[in-house]
């Protein structure tokens, strides 16, 4: 297939599924006949090229799928749907855009987190069950059963399909927004795998933020988002080592960073941060936009960081932030400064192996070498991820030998 | 979402009467509960895999240093409650649901339709990766001091 027509199906198929969902409520019935009208595309188009009017064309033909299915069926109820499956859209209806009533649908708050991304995944990116259950790492038929948890899940709590109202619009877009970083974070570890059969749910999640911008171009939050995944994902080549293992910023070779990508990132940003209040995104941005332009880590502008990791931390209330503060801190009034600010998470972060990451490196860089050893240990027996348990056991192992060197051996 | 190994070995819980001097109906219940929660774990979509091991007395043990043939043994140089029976991979929401659905399967009934208690090991998989992008910056943004 020509890939300017399987761009152009890829684009519309949501679009037709959200028409087809909020004409006939029933999201099975409507993405198979989606499914089957796209078939008919793709034989259809290919000789003679897309009709002029790609999206009514798709609509009418999944639409006269649907009428067929519900034919061979025969109940009342059935011939219910069938009438109103013939009702010509409303004008308030037809005015709404039918992809952004796909996504609210898909991240409906009732929905788990997991439901609600791989519904995403599946009807807004068109993504196949099997693409997405290789990209969680979980069995096809696993995925298919969340899947189909999930639209059952929406039937039964009679959501409505369509644009939530003044009131519940803010959670609602929230939770949407949440769901796409979600998505953006599954990629962003991924990308990082040893299995390269992963698709790049980064490039996706991006994807599928561009769509929803385009709908909501004033939402300061949504242009923020675009922004973060992508000063965030230009760093992506140079995060990881050829073996896979992962690269602190301060050690990344910055040539190997995407610069239009960051060019693309600022711009986004600053033309979000004059719209609305300040949240979480546009902070979290903020901070990543600071990291991408210091040619060298030596460059770095610690201070601007460590306002901004200051406005996060009040914002949200998140430890783990306070963690980041701390760090920021030591690089602008020295370890024993960042150290301190360790002391105010102590209570909350207890027994988390971050908590001993951070401290162990900041008594490194005090030089208390034998201390920040007992802390890293501590951190690589409770870490939680592969790649941080590798980097912490170098660590350990480099700093022994130095103390070595030095003439002590460090306690075990 | 966080997957978890749940795994059981040989020790019987509260029962010490061996499975083949249950009566018949004891037997079925048993593997019809089995049944009953693997179905909920596939159909919640928060299976990822499900074994049972053969018994210890098909095990080997493998040691090799490298250079010439490896050593094969029989074993067992445990105790035979100590060797691992069977697991369950499960990717869910949090550590308590893992732990709810450990406590479903310690509830397994046994003889005179008594819960046997089996202990369940649960146990976090590792992530390849910091599983989000605060987590993921934070740990990047460790400086290494100057050497």
């Amino acid at each position: 297939m020509p890939s300017k027509v399987e761009d152009l199906l890829r684009e519309l198929a949501p679009q037709v599924l959200g028409v087809l969902v909020r004409r006939c409520g029933d999201f099975d019935a409507a993405e198979d006949a989606v499914q089957e009208a796209l078939v008919a595309a793709a034989v259809h188009w290919m000789p003679d090229g897309a009709p002029a009017n790609p999206r009514g064309w798709l609509i009418q033909t999944a639409t006269r799928r649907l009428i067929d299915q519900r034919r061979s069926e025969r109940s009342r109820r059935e011939r219910e749907t069938l009438a109103a499956l013939r009702e010509p859209a409303t004008a308030e209806v037809a005015d709404q855009d039918d992809t952004l009533v796909l996504v609210f649908m898909c991240c409906h708050p009732a929905l788990t987190a997991a439901s609600a991304i791989a519904l995403t995944l599946r009807a807004v990116g068109g993504l196949s069950t099997a693409e997405i259950a290789s990209a969680f790492l979980v069995p096809e038929a696993t995925m298919a059963q969340r899947i189909a948890r999930a639209k059952q899940r929406i039937k039964a709590s009679d959501v409505p399909f369509g644009i939530p109202s003044r009131e519940e619009w803010a959670a609602r877009l929230r939770n949407v927004l949440h769901v796409l970083y979600l998505i953006f974070n599954e990629g962003y570890v991924g990308s990082s795998s040893r299995d390269l059969q992963r698709p790049e749910l980064s490039d996706e999640a991006i994807r599928l933020v561009r769509i929803v911008r385009r709908m909501l171009p004033d939402d300061g939050e949504v242009s923020a988002l675009l922004a973060l995944m992508l000063l965030i994902d230009a760093r992506r080549q140079a995060r990881t080592t050829a073996a896979g293992e992962l690269i602190p910023l301060a050690e990344q070779d910055r040539t190997q960073w995407d610069q239009a990508r960051i060019a693309e990132g600022l711009s986004v940003l600053n033309r979000a941060l004059t719209r609305g209040p300040v949240g979480e995104y546009k902070l979290q941005a903020a901070i990543a936009a600071v990291h991408d332009q210091a040619r060298h880590a030596d460059d770095t502008d610690w201070p601007q960081i460590l306002a901004l990791y200051g406005l996060l931390e009040r914002l949200t209330g998140n430890p783990v932030v306070t963690l980041n503060r701390a760090v920021a801190t030591a690089m602008v009034d020295g370890p024993t400064a960042g150290l301190a600010v360790l002391d105010e998470v102590d209570e909350r972060l207890r027994g988390h192996y971050r908590l001993d990451a951070v401290r162990a490196h900041l008594l490194e860089m005090a030089g208390d070498i034998q201390a920040a050893v007992v802390h890293y240990r501590a951190a690589a027996s409770r870490t939680t991820s592969l790649a941080e348990q590798h980097y912490l056991a170098g660590k350990i192992a480099r700093l022994r030998v130095q103390d070595r060197e030095r003439g002590s051996e460090p306690t075990r | 979402m966080t997957r978890y190994l749940l795994a059981v070995n040989f020790q019987g819980g509260v029962v010490d009467t061996p499975m083949d001097e249950w009566k018949p109906e004891e037997i079925a219940a048993h593997l019809d509960y089995y049944k009953i929660l693997h179905n909920e774990l596939v159909r919640s979509g928060e299976l990822v895999d499900s074994t049972v091991l053969t018994g210890p007395e098909l095990a080997k043990i493998v040691t090799s240093d490298g250079g010439g043939a490896p050593v094969v043994t029989d074993g067992p140089f445990q105790e035979f409650k100590e060797w691992l029976a069977g697991y369950q991979i499960v990717d869910v929401e949090s550590e308590a649901r893992a732990i709810e659905i450990a406590a479903k399967l310690s509830a397994v009934p046994g003889p005179g339709g008594i819960a046997t208690q089996q202990p369940i090991q649960v146990r976090q998989v590792m992530d390849e990766a910091p599983s989000d992008v605060t987590e993921m910056e934070a740990f990047l943004q460790q400086v290494p001091a100057p050497r």
